[in-house]
């Protein structure tokens, strides 16, 4: 795996909540468009191929 | 709807009426592609004739853009210097999403190059270029003869030809099948022909106004004039404007091109009253698809009869052209007796790679533009969001990934590396341009190389035993001493030597003094090393042009 999956944020519930504010007042449409900009923006911040075809399986995985 | 008269060629009634004409090659369809070939066989001094069964260059609106590989093999063939000088050069393209301008990219930063990224051309003025060019080197276009049949054996292919006076029959040893998207010829040997066909309209109009747009490629996601659809605008020669709107799939296409409907789409396009002419109106939909293979025993697909690509790219008539540049030098090879006919199979490798990687790249273009579910549109215009500021997402906008020549990496023509090499060429790669001087004057480096087998020699002061030893194993092999700049006076010897005047073909090429590159005649790298090996040069040369023992072709 070159895919972190070990804790690695140091203030979990920090980041949580950051998420969740960021979508406050947001309808689903601006809600999505949000979301799909911060996957954007954190898999350019990846950078590694590999690592993203790895989260991309995970997140798959079940749905 | 055409408002230009197409060029008209003269049908002339076949002597061979009622009986046979014997050809080694026969070429089907007068489009770029069979051209291309009819001109690069007539080069290589092998007889063919070429079969249309129309009396004009194509009408309406076909390809447009040539990119810079295809220019330098139109230069080669030798009608470069036409098409570049009425087509219309550009460089910068610029992306809008919705009202505003997202960013904008310029193709060719590297200069030294003798062409352009691209030259924009409306295809009928490519095509009359490159008749006339055919005309110049003794090849035969047959118009209004229609191939109507083909029945093909072990030894070569009966044709079975309708002219406006009677039939009659063509045997040829090969036949080259360039008949186009809809190509009979693929019907008459019971190809199958199966692809993924895209769920979308699209009109094109080809105006011709007197406008004050740059000579830009312009792609509008979801424009307010366009709202939810894209909109290609191009420059062609003549002012001519190509304007491309996406309709979606339920459009329909014979309202669609009425011009009631086109005129008010142009009009809000352009944003004011402008006069303006409509050339030409159709509306298509579009496949990506290919052969399982191009060569069928002497029957050789070429261009769009063997692959499909959507629009966005230019990669059909430069894929088309290139299929003709890597086809015509092995052709002649096996037609004058030099290789085996297994030759043509690396023909059907490498192209068959080329055609998987143009219809990879256009098929992806055509995702973005044409989004496939709701949250497939999301992404797309969160990545022309972030466009705007951020350089990364810009990477990530595709609006059409502009042909590329492929490198042909791994074919069994090429030689691997032994020696270590710092540049973006490999073997397998199209040779790079760069500018010379030859016998003071200045030059480019690919003009000197032509279409044949070619060595570069970087000239080693020191070495110049290594020159001798490379002269006698040469042969029939070009030799092309590269000597740097101020350096002119160290060739001789009936030898070209090229002056690297700006120290391009030396970087470019990785090189050092004593390297040594062997290219292929489709100007693409065979072999290369660091010094001078006479087994290893010997063995490349024989492997790059499929050399037959001549005990083989002894009977």
């Amino acid at each position: 795996m070159r895919l972190e999956t070990e804790p690695n944020i140091p203030a979990p519930d920090d980041f949580y909540q950051a998420l969740i504010d960021a979508h406050a007042g947001l309808d689903d449409q601006r809600s999505a468009a949000l979301n799909a900009r911060l996957v954007l923006l954190l898999a350019n911040h990846v950078g590694d191929l590999e690592a993203l075809r790895e989260a991309i399986a995970l997140a798959r995985d079940g749905l | 709807m055409n408002s230009r008269t197409p060029a008209r060629f003269p049908y002339i009634p076949p002597p061979e009426l009622g009986g046979e004409l014997r050809i080694p090659v026969a070429i089907v369809g007068a489009g770029p592609v069979g051209v291309a070939c009819a001109i690069d066989l007539a080069l290589h001094g092998v007889q063919a004739v070429v079969l249309d069964d129309n009396d004009t260059v194509s009408t309406g609106s076909r390809a447009i853009c040539y990119a810079k590989r295809t220019l330098e093999i139109l230069d080669r063939l030798g009608c470069a210097e036409t098409i570049t000088g009425r087509g219309v050069c550009w460089n910068v393209g610029k992306v809008f999403h919705r009202d505003r301008l997202a960013y904008q990219f310029d193709l060719l930063p590297e200069g030294g190059h003798k062409h352009p990224a691209f030259v924009n051309l409306q295809q009928y003025l490519l095509e009359e270029a490159m008749l006339a060019r055919l005309q110049a080197v003794g090849g035969e276009v047959r118009w209004k003869n229609r191939v109507a049949g083909a029945a093909p054996d072990a030894d070569g292919v009966t044709l079975s030809v309708e002219t406006p006076d009677g039939t009659y029959r063509v045997r040829a040893d090969w036949v080259i099948a360039c008949d186009g998207a809809r190509s009979p010829m693929r019907d008459y040997l019971g190809l199958d022909w199966q692809g993924q066909i895209f769920r979308d309209r699209f009109l094109i109009a080809d105006v011709r106004m007197v406008g004050d747009y740059p000579t830009e490629r312009w792609f509008w996601f979801d424009p307010p004039f366009h709202p939810n659809q894209s909109v290609l605008l191009h420059r062609q020669a003549d002012d001519v404007w190509r304007i491309d709107f996406q309709l979606g799939w339920n459009a329909d296409p014979d309202e669609e091109r009425k011009p009631e409907r086109v005129i008010p789409r142009i009009r809000a396009m352009l944003g004011d009253d402008r006069p303006f002419e409509l050339e030409w109106v159709s509306v298509y939909t579009f496949q990506c698809r290919r052969l399982d293979r191009f060569v069928h025993g002497r029957v050789i697909f070429a261009g769009d009869a063997a692959h499909q690509v959507s629009p966005f790219g230019a990669r059909g008539a430069n894929s088309g052209i290139q299929d003709a540049d890597n086809l015509c030098w092995k052709l002649a090879r096996v037609v004058r007796g030099e290789a085996a006919p297994a030759l043509l199979a690396t023909y059907d490798v490498e192209r068959v790679a080329a055609a998987d990687e143009n219809i990879l790249n256009s098929t992806r273009s055509t995702d973005f533009i044409t989004p496939k579910s709701t949250m497939s549109r999301v992404f797309r215009d969160a990545v022309l969001d972030l466009s705007v500021k951020h350089a990364f997402a810009r990477r990530l906008v595709n609006s059409g990934r502009l042909s590329m020549p492929a490198t042909y990496r791994e074919s069994a023509l090429d030689t691997p590396d032994t020696d270590a090499f710092v540049s973006v060429l490999v073997p397998g790669s199209p040779a790079s341009d760069a500018p010379v001087r030859i016998d003071g004057h200045l030059g480019w480096l690919l003009d000197r190389v032509g279409g044949a087998s070619a060595v570069l020699y970087f000239m080693a002061a020191d070495r110049s035993a290594d020159l001798e030893r490379l002269l006698q194993h040469a042969g029939e092999i070009r030799v092309v001493v590269v000597v740097p700049a101020g350096g002119g006076a160290l060739g001789g010897g009936g030898v070209a030597v090229v002056e690297d005047i700006d120290g391009l073909v030396a970087r470019r090429y990785g090189a050092a003094p004593g390297t040594i590159y062997l290219l292929r005649p489709d100007q693409h790298i065979a072999a290369r090393w660091r010094r001078w090996d006479a087994q290893a040069f010997e063995r490349a040369v024989a492997r790059s042009t499929g050399r037959q023992e001549v005990t083989a072709h002894a009977a």
